[in-house]
C-alpha cells in the first residue's frame, strides 16, 4: 500500500468530521444564543439554568463529557426506566455542540453587554418593547463583535472533533488509526491528517470571515 | 485494584464513591503534573516562536508564523499520536507522560506566542526609545526594560491557558497516560459502574478548574500594574 491507497479511506473518515463539525457547530450556535441571553435575562430560573449550564460545560474537561454521554447516560437512563442509549454519532454531535455553545454563550454575553448603554436607553425611549429592543437594536451591533470570537470557536470545535474517535465514531482520526494498525505506517498517515484537518481549518477561517462579511454589511452600508 | 488501592462494590453506590476517590485523587496528581509540565514547555516554545514571529528578515518570521498556525489549527490528539508513534520511529523512545507534555506544549505555544507578542506591543514606545537613549543593549532593553513591564500583563492570559491544558490532559490516556479520567474509565470497565467514577471525575474537575481560575484572579490582583520590581 502506498501513501495514494490511503486517500480512499481517509477522505470517507474526513466527511464524517466534516459532517461531524457542521452539526456540532449548529447546536453550539444555537446553544450560544440560548445560554448567552439567558444569562442576563430578568427571570431568575432562566438565569440561573444559562449560569450552571455555562460553568459546568466550562468547567470540566470535552472528553469528560464525551465519556459521559457515550458511557455513564445510558446506565443513568436505565436507572429511571429510559432508553438513553446515545449511537456515537449523536452522542459525538451532543458533547461537541453541549460544550463549544457554553464557551460561545460567554461571547454572546460579553458582546451584548458591550453595546453601549444609550442604545437600550434610546430604545426605551422610542417604546420598543424589551424584545424588540434586543432583536433589532442590541444583536445587530452585538454580532458583528461575536464574529472573531466564533471564528476562533469554530476552528476550535473542528479540533474536538478529533476525540470522537475515541468513542469509536469512524471520523479522520478513527480511519487514520485503523490505517496505522493495518500498516504501521504511522509517519505517513499522521503526516496526512495533519495536513487535512490543516486545510479543513484554512476553508473553515475562510467561511467565518465570509459570514463576518454578511452580518456587518449594515455597518458598511451606513457609513 | 488500581496504585495497590482496591474498590468496595458491595456495600451500595456510597462506599463506592468513597472507596475510589482516593484512586481518583491518584489520578488528578498526574493531571495536575501533566499540566504543569505541558504549560512550562508551552512557555518556553511560546517564547520563542514570539521571537522568531517578531523577527525582521521574512526568512526567519514567515516560517514562524505558518508552523505556528499549523500548530494551533491542528488537533491535540493527532499531534500526540503523530509524536508518540513518529518520535519512537526514528529512534526517539520518550515515556507516554513526556510525549503527552510536549504535545500539550507544542498545541498551547501557538497560543502563548500570541499573548507575548501582545504584552510586548502593550508596553509604551517611550519604554523602548528611553531604553535606547539610556545606551542600553537591545538584549538588556528586552530582559530589564521590557520584560518586567510586559509579564504582569500577560499572567491572566497565561494562567486561563493553564486551565485550559488542565482540561486536555484527559486526551493523554489515549497513551497509556493513568490521569484522572484513564483511571475512573478503567475502575468503570471493571466494575461496569461507569456513572459514579465518570461524574465524580467531572465533579472534580469543576473544583479543579474553580480553584485554578481563583488562584489566576489572586496573582493578577496581586501583581504591580506598572512592572515587576527589578531585585
Amino acid at each position: 500500500m502506498s501513501w495514494v491507497d490511503y486517500l480512499k479511506p481517509l477522505s470517507q473518515g474526513a466527511w464524517v468530521t466534516v459532517q461531524l463539525a457542521v452539526f456540532s457547530t449548529l447546536l453550539g450556535g444555537v446553544l450560544s444564543f440560548a445560554a448567552g441571553i439567558g444569562k442576563i435575562s430578568s427571570n431568575w430560573a432562566i438565569r440561573s439554568v444559562a449560569i450552571v449550564y455555562i460553568e459546568v460545560f466550562r468547567g470540566t474537561s470535552l472528553l469528560v463529557q464525551l465519556f459521559w454521554l457515550y458511557f455513564a447516560l445510558p446506565i443513568a437512563g436505565a436507572a429511571i426506566g429510559l432508553d438513553l442509549r446515545l449511537p456515537p454519532v449523536e452522542a459525538g454531535v451532543a458533547a461537541l455542540g453541549l460544550n463549544i455553545g457554553a464557551y460561545g454563550a460567554e461571547v454572546v454575553r460579553g458582546a451584548i453587554q458591550a453595546v453601549r448603554p444609550a442604545q437600550h436607553e434610546a430604545a426605551a425611549a422610542l417604546n420598543f418593547t424589551r424584545r424588540q429592543a434586543l432583536w433589532r437594536v442590541i444583536l445587530p451591533q452585538a454580532i458583528p463583535e461575536m464574529m472573531p470570537s466564533f471564528g476562533n470557536l469554530a476552528v476550535q470545535n473542528l479540533k474536538d472533533t478529533a476525540l470522537a474517535s475515541l468513542i469509536s465514531l469512524g471520523d479522520l482520526s478513527f480511519r487514520a488509526e485503523q490505517i496505522r494498525n493495518y500498516t504501521q505506517d504511522s509517519t505517513t498517515v499522521y503526516t496526512i491528517i495533519l495536513f487535512m484537518y490543516f486545510g479543513m481549518a484554512l476553508v473553515l477561517t475562510a467561511l467565518m470571515r465570509l459570514l463576518e462579511r454578511t452580518v456587518t454589511r449594515w455597518q458598511r452600508a451606513g457609513s | 485494584m488500581l496504585f495497590g488501592l482496591s474498590w468496595d462494590t458491595d456495600h451500595g453506590e456510597l462506599a463506592f464513591a468513597i472507596s475510589i476517590l482516593p484512586i481518583l485523587l491518584r489520578g488528578l496528581l498526574v493531571t495536575l503534573e501533566a499540566s504543569i509540565a505541558g504549560f512550562a514547555v508551552a512557555l518556553v516554545l511560546g517564547l520563542i516562536f514570539a521571537i522568531l514571529k517578531s523577527a525582521r528578515s521574512r526568512w526567519i518570521s514567515w516560517p514562524a508564523i505558518a508552523i505556528a498556525e499549523f500548530c494551533r489549527d491542528t488537533p491535540l490528539l493527532v499531534q500526540l499520536f503523530f509524536l508518540y508513534y513518529v518520535l519512537a520511529d526514528i529512534g526517539i523512545i520518550l515515556p507516554a507522560f513526556l510525549t503527552g507534555a510536549l504535545a500539550l506544549g507544542v498545541q498551547y505555544s501557538a497560543y502563548m506566542a500570541e499573548v507575548y507578542r501582545a504584552g510586548i506591543e502593550a508596553v509604551p514606545k517611550g519604554q523602548r526609545e528611553a531604553a535606547h537613549a539610556l545606551d542600553l543593549t537591545n538584549a538588556r532593553t528586552f530582559t530589564h526594560v521590557i520584560l518586567p513591564q510586559a509579564v504582569p500583563r500577560v499572567v491572566p492570559a497565561l494562567g486561563n491557558y493553564l486551565v485550559s491544558i488542565m482540561k486536555d490532559v484527559p486526551v493523554l490516556s489515549v497513551v497509556t497516560v493513568l490521569e484522572m479520567l484513564n483511571v475512573a474509565k478503567i475502575i468503570g470497565d471493571q466494575t461496569f459502574d461507569y456513572i459514579v467514577p465518570l461524574s465524580m471525575v467531572g465533579g472534580l474537575y469543576l473544583l479543579l478548574t474553580l480553584v485554578a481560575s481563583t488562584i489566576v484572579r489572586l496573582i493578577d490582583v496581586s501583581l504591580p500594574k506598572t512592572g515587576l520590581p527589578l531585585r
